[in-house]
């Protein structure tokens, strides 16, 4: 069928609407709350399921007037060509996310897979490391080195047990699985430190360590393994626009030297990585983003505010509009 | 037939343009250049010569005939203008505006000898207004010839492509991994010197083609070259990716909140309309005291960007002087004109923190000019002991690109020491079937030199197939190469290879 044509009128509207013409839908086939902050898309997207590995991440756009938010996949399943990503109501877009996005509605935007696929290599021995939603994208890690013949260590790190989610596919696919709680509502009480401590003294002979999480986790993962020169992986998650390497917005220092995580990373040596640095340059718009969450937030018991062309909403009193803004760093990749 | 019109005929001054007055235009992103009228044109296409030997074809990298249009505009035929110029060029609207016309068609104007040229750019952007206004579009007839063409970037070079592959009846789909069609014209290069409406309507005009756009697509990274011609089954494929990767300067401080590259600033702005934040979702913080460092076609749109987003005062930083700025003279006229500072001669060295991983200020040293360099232009060169403080909260690098790596990293193409992909003098590649044009080959360059590449290249691939090239019996006339044996241009390569559609 020949698309319709349409001559640009009065306004950008006009160029997104023929825009949707041959537009891919982006369709969510399943959705899981794992709290009521953290919440796991399935999108139908089988070409990429078919090139998805893991480390690699995607930018979705919600509606028209979104933002470009980058997400670490995490999961992908080629036979049903799905891919999976787990989300963190933290800033405006995925709060809005939250609400918007339910089966069977559609993102406007999705593209990927991004960036380098993490290398598996050949270490026999390997600690797979996620902290809060950095678990989610630990998990297809964790399988590839299983799946590469590596014993697997999973440790993963949450605030309390309510946030706990994917510890059967963990355990499904690590020799040894650890889960380290803030309160110690499970597992065993303390920070994800805790658990490399405690790995690194059971199996000296840990050959790779893989972190993914908030930079300020990372950075500790990172110290932590630095006395026994154990070679840490790191996943960074710097603001992005485009992801394809054009705008140098997550530029990170990677020993001395810049680099573009979308295109020459997220995979950096933790060892390596100046973490202030990136923590400094995430808090770059928490200004203009607190000040979208505060609008939102108010205007979300009104009509949608944003306008035509937006996906549906569930009905608005199911927004929460008392969440305490938290923690910026939490943002962007992940959720 | 009017009699032989000479230059003491013709009128002696350039029909102007209209223009949004400098202080209005600070504050919006309406267009700086309303067009011409219909009085204008008439008078401006009065001024054409119609030289035999038409010195401001060869200039044209895609080769308009643009005596043979301009005479239509004065015979009021312009309907027959726009078929003119469309035969050669399916963006006139787009090239019109963008076109460094005093560089090219204009530059070599023999009427430009002793008056000012005439205002060819002018012209074909107010046939490519009308027809956009009138609804025109020439949609010749094609008969599919059952080939599949793939074009990987939504940019200059691979639109320019496509519409000629698709005329010669291939099958074309243009990949794009952002949302928007459109490349650097939607992402790059603002509303005020070039509305969104006109790159939609110049799209539109290449889907009635029959080409396909897939938005939301990065090849590489989705799917491979290689990919493309094994599983997917294209004959033959097109990269225009683009000189996208932003270069920095490496001076300490480059990486504090308030650095960003031209590239995302424009991307914020431009397409992602961070300037309507928060009706739109993505943020732009602008500074007070805006320093932009470069002075080229982007620093200049950098600079009107930052005024227009509510600076209140814009510097332009350049380690050389005017005479060396590499923007178009219309652009810096403009960037003057609204108020933007220009600090000739000078160069940061470091960018100051506030104490909280901000701007508070550049140092800055003084240059003074000394040899010649590879480019032909006089070196800068540091004066000793000159160094000094700025104050600024924002800085902008506009001062170049690179390739863009993900083709690179994803296929095996062969790339030349600085990444670009290496192709021969008919663009094709390293690999069979596979065509690569514009700024990914040729680093950084303007609009109509990337649709130059982009045609070029779709000329190569159509020999590649054994398509008949009507284009390319012109093309060679003109160049003088080789010619014709029975009627078939002997660039026309394998042309027994034809499929029946």
């Amino acid at each position: 069928m020949k698309p319709k044509n349409r001559r640009g009128s009065s306004n950008a509207q006009a160029g997104s609407a023929v825009e949707t013409s041959e537009r891919r839908k982006f369709e969510i086939v399943a959705r899981e709350d794992f709290s009521d902050v953290t919440y796991l898309l399935e999108i139908h997207h089988p070409l990429m399921a078919r090139a998805a590995k893991p480390g690699q991440f995607v930018i979705v756009m919600s509606h028209e007037h979104g933002e470009r938010i980058p997400l670490t996949i995490a999961d992908f399943d080629r036979v049903k060509g799905t891919i999976t990503l787990v989300i963190q109501a933290v800033g405006k877009t995925t709060r809005e996310m939250q609400q918007s996005c339910q089966v069977g509605a559609a993102l406007y935007g999705l593209v990927g897979p991004m960036g380098v696929p993490s290398h598996i290599g050949g270490a026999r021995k390997v600690a797979c490391v996620g902290g809060g939603l950095g678990v989610a994208p630990t998990f297809p890690l964790a399988r590839a080195f299983k799946e590469n013949g590596a014993y697997v260590i999973g440790i993963v790190g949450f605030r309390t047990k309510d946030l706990v989610f994917w510890e059967d596919k963990f355990r499904a696919c690590c020799d040894e699985f650890i889960i380290c709680t803030n309160d110690g509502s499970a597992g065993i009480k303390g920070l994800i430190t805790d658990g490399i401590e405690l790995a690194i003294e059971k199996h000296p002979d840990i050959g790779e360590l893989v972190a993914i999480g908030p930079p300020i986790m990372m950075k500790a993962c990172a110290e932590a393994t630095r006395p026994h020169k154990i070679k840490t992986v790191v996943s960074v998650n710097p603001i992005m626009v485009d992801g394809t390497g054009m705008c140098g917005g997550c530029r990170v220092k990677v020993g001395g030297q810049v680099k573009f995580a979308c295109v020459d990373g997220p995979d950096f040596d933790g060892h390596q990585v100046d973490f202030d640095d990136l923590m400094s340059r995430l808090r770059r718009f928490s200004q203009a983003e607190r000040a979208a969450t505060e609008r939102w937030s108010e205007s979300c018991r009104m009509k949608y505010p944003i306008g035509p062309g937006s996906p549906g909403l569930p009905s608005p009193d199911q927004a929460d509009e008392a969440l305490a803004l938290p923690d910026p760093f939490e943002e962007a990749k992940g959720g | 037939m009017a009699k032989k019109k000479t230059i003491r005929t013709i009128p002696q001054k350039r029909a102007p343009m209209r223009q949004q007055d400098a202080h209005r235009r600070a504050k919006n992103f309406e267009e700086v250049n309303c067009g011409y009228g219909l009085e204008d044109a008439l008078h401006e296409a009065e001024r054409c010569l119609d030289c035999p030997d038409a010195a401001c074809i060869e200039g044209c990298p895609v080769g308009i005939d643009i005596p043979g249009f301009i005479m239509k505009i004065g015979a009021k035929d312009f309907r027959g203008a726009y078929d003119l110029i469309t035969q050669t060029n399916l963006l006139p609207a787009i090239c019109g505006r963008v076109c460094p016309q005093e560089s090219q068609c204009e530059g070599v104007c023999p009427v430009g000898e002793t008056l000012e040229p005439v205002a060819i750019g002018r012209l074909e952007r107010w046939v490519g207004d009308l027809a956009i206004a009138e609804g025109w579009s020439n949609i010749p007839y094609i008969e599919p010839n059952g080939f599949k063409v793939g074009i990987v970037g939504s940019g200059p070079a691979g639109m320019a492509c496509a519409a000629d592959m698709a005329k010669a009846g291939c099958d074309v789909t243009v990949y794009e991994a952002f949302h928007q069609a459109g490349g650097v014209l939607r992402y790059g290069i603002p509303d005020f010197r070039l509305p969104n409406e006109v790159i939609d309507a110049e799209v539109d005009n290449l889907r009635k083609l029959g080409i396909k756009f897939e938005c939301n697509t990065l090849v590489g990274r989705l799917f491979t070259i290689e990919q493309m011609i094994d599983e997917m089954d294209y004959d033959a494929v097109f990269i225009g990716t683009g000189a996208g990767y932003p270069q920095l300067m490496g001076i300490p401080g480059d990486s504090l909140n308030g650095v960003l590259s031209a590239n995302e600033l424009l991307t914020r702005c431009n397409l992602m309309r961070a300037r309507e934040f928060p009706n739109y979702d993505t943020p732009v913080p602008i500074g007070r005291r805006v320093a932009v460092i470069g002075s080229g076609n982007t620093a200049m749109d950098a600079l009107r960007v930052c005024l227009r987003l509510g600076a209140e005062k814009v510097h332009c930083i350049y380690r050389r002087t005017q005479a060396e700025s590499p923007a178009r003279a219309e652009e810096l006229h403009h960037a003057e004109e609204e108020g933007i500072e220009f600090h000739w001669l000078t160069s940061p060295v470091e960018i100051l923190d506030d104490g909280k991983g901000k701007v508070r200020a550049m140092r800055c040293i003084r240059m003074e000019l000394g040899e010649p360099d590879a480019s032909g232009r006089r070196r800068p060169v540091p004066v000793a002991g000159s160094e000094f403080e700025f104050e600024t909260d924002m800085v902008v690098f506009a001062i170049g690109t690179n390739a863009n790596p993900i083709i690179g990293q994803t296929s095996k193409l062969n790339l030349d020491k600085r990444g670009y992909i290496e192709a021969d003098a008919s663009l094709a590649t390293s690999m069979a079937g596979v065509f690569a044009g514009g700024d990914i080959v040729t680093g950084a360059a303007t609009v109509i030199e990337a649709m130059g590449a982009g045609r070029k290249a779709a000329r190569s691939m159509k020999a590649y197939l054994g398509i008949r090239d009507a284009d390319a019996a012109g093309l060679t006339e003109r160049q003088g190469s080789s010619g014709k044996l029975f009627g078939i241009d002997l660039n026309e390569r394998n042309f027994a290879r034809v499929r029946v559609a």
